[in-house]
């Protein structure tokens, strides 16, 4: 089975793919040296061919017939080159001298160079023999054979064939081996990612897709999918805490909600206290919806699919609308409300998240001021970021808490007779993580001084 | 004044039938989005309430198929999908307004009413007026009685959104989302504060009141006493 998978990888057909074109190059190779190499030889022969039909004819032609006869007979004897062919015979084609039984048919009325096969007695054995020749004649109707025995070439030929064979043998074998060798390689990185998923999918949320630590492109990979899965798992964890507050948070106002209905029910049959009774029940469902609102506009903040509708906005601008929203409040309370807002501070972001963080932190701060103080919002560039600042002159958060106001539905003792979910910073939190900001609570010197600090807009 | 409402949910159904008819309505209802869409476009509704998941055919559908029949009975969407990017993608469809489950049913009625006067409230007039209260749009200033009253920009707003649905009941939601745009509800009651600014403004000195609190609901400018 796992053959067959290596099989179907995709390096492994890439590899194969990639193997054709050497296959194509050994056998070109091969080629041109097989055409050159018969070429040279073929010309070799040739020329030793010619040059002792030269010297034969000169031989005849000084010395004479017999002179020529007793050459002959010299070179074709045991002591001559092995691998020459002589024959000298009279006009009427009857042998005079040489090593050939007779004139071969095909050179009878031929001139020019002839190729014809020749049985031989080697060791006992008849081979047959490719001979290359050349018939010459010589003055007074004689003629001389002259040839020269290719079973080098044919040997020369048998041994190119194997050795392409060979080379083409070897050429498959190294690519399939290394074909199979990158798959296995590449399907055992990928049945690892496969292994940590199918664990994953069983429930375990905690594993995570080894990496090699070589950073090639499967860490690259594997380092983007634990990426993933960190968020994922934190997005859970997230979810559940949700749950966990928003049951443990709902559960005791829907409880007081029924109490109060039982309590209506069980009394006397009074239209005005049934009336009131509502009017309270009316009341306190307002005030679990409304929790239920923040907490889902913080899980749309923190949910990270805001991120489609951010734009380019003016921090200043949505400063300005809500600080006019709430300036009667201030007002009404006895707050001085001051504004230090720098125009043309652009940054990207979700512009009714961001709105309505801006109103919680407002909110917040005119909440927990007391009469006669101060709350200031402020808009700046600080070099290459932009900031939003609320302080106000109200008791302020001590520093060992200010962590932990930023969690769900957490209230400092101080402001439990205050109203409030104890969910205003966390969506601010949320929102400031959605935008890749800064949030940073300061001692104000009396008061509270909560910085979101932005990235810029990139200009244009 | 005949109303569609296509829901799934019977027992909302039920209260939204009960409601509609309990303040006057003729109401159809339709429990399902094809028989619903059948509804709309065989019978001349004067505003539908759609729910916007349903079985069969989706409340976003049947806007949009409504709308490409160029029918223009006002529609408004009801939802349990409350993220801006959600009501966007309903009033792109054609929804006239947009509601998020859950809510109240003043906030419904009032709503209803808004849509129903639609057309009339965004007529170019160059003037508005209620009673004694005159408002110029073009010079933008306003007079009461003949006098004069200086309004902040943001209270002139206000004010033009409450004299547009003059008559009618006007929510706290209603104003954050047309007045500021704010598609949000603030932790403290910001609303009520500029609401009672305003009153000062209009009503400070003059026997009879315009701007009503409607218990439970939110405001009312209108000339007769409730």
């Amino acid at each position: 089975m796992r053959t067959g998978r290596l099989l179907r990888t995709s390096t492994f057909r890439r590899a194969l793919i990639y193997m054709a074109p050497f296959g194509v190059l050994v056998v070109i190779l091969f080629g041109f040296l097989y055409l050159g190499t018969l070429g040279l030889i073929d010309a070799q022969a040739n020329a030793t061919i010619d040059a002792e039909i030269r010297g034969l004819a000169e031989q005849y032609s000084s010395r004479g017939l017999s002179r020529l006869t007793e050459v002959i007979a010299e070179r074709s004897g045991s002591k001559g080159e092995k691998g020459s062919i002589y024959l000298l015979t009279g006009p009427d084609l009857t042998p005079l001298a040489g090593n050939l039984n007779g004139w071969p048919s095909e050179a009878v009325l031929k001139d020019g160079w002839l190729s014809f096969e020749v049985e031989r007695n080697e060791h006992g054995v008849m081979t047959s023999h490719e001979i290359r020749a050349k018939p010459f004649r010589l003055e007074g109707g004689f003629r001389l054979l002259v040839g020269h025995d290719m079973a080098e070439r044919a040997a020369f030929q048998q041994v190119i064939a194997k050795t392409l064979a060979l080379a083409l043998v070897i050429t498959i074998m190294l690519g399939v081996s290394g074909a199979l060798y990158l798959s296995s390689k590449l399907l055992e990185r990928v049945e690892a990612v496969a292994e940590t998923s199918r664990t994953i999918l069983r429930g375990d949320f905690t594993r995570r897709v080894p990496l090699a630590g070589s950073g090639d492109e499967f860490d690259h990979l594997s380092a983007s999918l634990n990426e993933m899965l960190e968020q994922i798992e934190q997005l859970m964890t997230g979810m559940r805490a949700v749950t966990d507050s928003l049951a443990h948070d709902l559960r005791s106002p829907l409880t007081r909600l029924k109490g109060r209905i039982e309590v209506a029910l069980r009394g006397s049959a009074d239209a005005a206290r049934y009336r009131e009774t509502l009017a309270e029940t009316i009341a306190d469902a307002d005030a679990i919806l409304a929790t239920f609102n923040a907490l889902l506009s913080i899980t749309e903040a923190e949910a990270g699919t805001a991120r489609t509708s951010m734009t380019r906005l003016e921090l200043g601008e949505l400063a300005r609308a809500a600080l006019e929203l709430y300036e009667p409040l201030a007002e009404g309370k006895g707050l001085s409300l001051r504004q230090e807002i720098e125009d043309g501070v652009a940054i990207v972001g979700h512009p009714q998240l961001l709105a309505q963080s801006v109103a919680n932190l407002l909110d917040n701060a005119i909440k927990y001021t007391p009469a006669g103080g101060a709350v200031a919002l402020a808009v700046r560039r600080a070099g290459e970021r932009a900031e939003l600042i609320v302080a106000d002159s109200g008791p302020g958060i001590p520093a060992e808490d200010r962590e932990r106001v930023l969690e769900r539905f957490v209230r400092l003792d101080a402001s439990r007779t205050s109203p409030g979910s104890g969910l205003g910073l966390s969506l601010v939190a949320a929102v400031a993580k959605l935008h890749h900001a800064e949030l940073r609570l300061e001692d104000n010197a009396p008061g509270l001084k909560l910085t979101v600090s932005f990235d810029l807009a990139p200009p244009g | 004044m005949h109303i569609l409402v296509i829901e799934d949910d019977a027992a909302t159904a039920d209260y939204l039938v009960k409601g509609l008819t309990e303040s006057g309505y003729v109401v159809d209802h339709a429990a399902e989005g094809r028989d619903g869409l059948f509804l709309a476009l065989s019978q001349n509704y004067d505003a539908m309430i759609v729910d916007r998941m349903l079985p069969g055919l989706d409340g976003l559908s049947i806007v949009q198929t409504l709308r490409a029949q160029h029918k223009g009975t006002p529609v408004l969407i009801l939802s349990a999908l409350a993220q801006v990017d959600d009501r966007v993608k309903g009033l792109r469809a054609g929804g006239d307004d947009y509601l998020t489950k859950p809510y109240a049913f003043s906030e419904l009625l009032a709503r209803l009413e808004a849509i129903l006067r639609r057309g009339a409230n965004e007529t170019v007039v160059p003037r508005l007026k209620v009673a004694d209260l005159e408002m110029d749009l073009l010079s933008r200033t306003v007079r009461r009685a003949g006098k004069g009253i200086d309004l902040q920009p943001r209270e002139f707003k206000l004010l033009e959104y409450l004299m547009r649905h003059a008559g009618q009941v006007v929510t706290r939601t209603m104003l954050l989302e047309g007045v500021w745009d704010y598609h949000f509800d603030p932790q403290t009651n910001v609303i009520d504060v500029h609401v009672s600014r305003l009153r000062q403004k209009i009503d400070r000195g003059f026997d009879r009141p315009l701007l009503h609190t409607v218990r439970g609901a939110g405001y009312s400018l209108r000339a007769e006493a409730s």
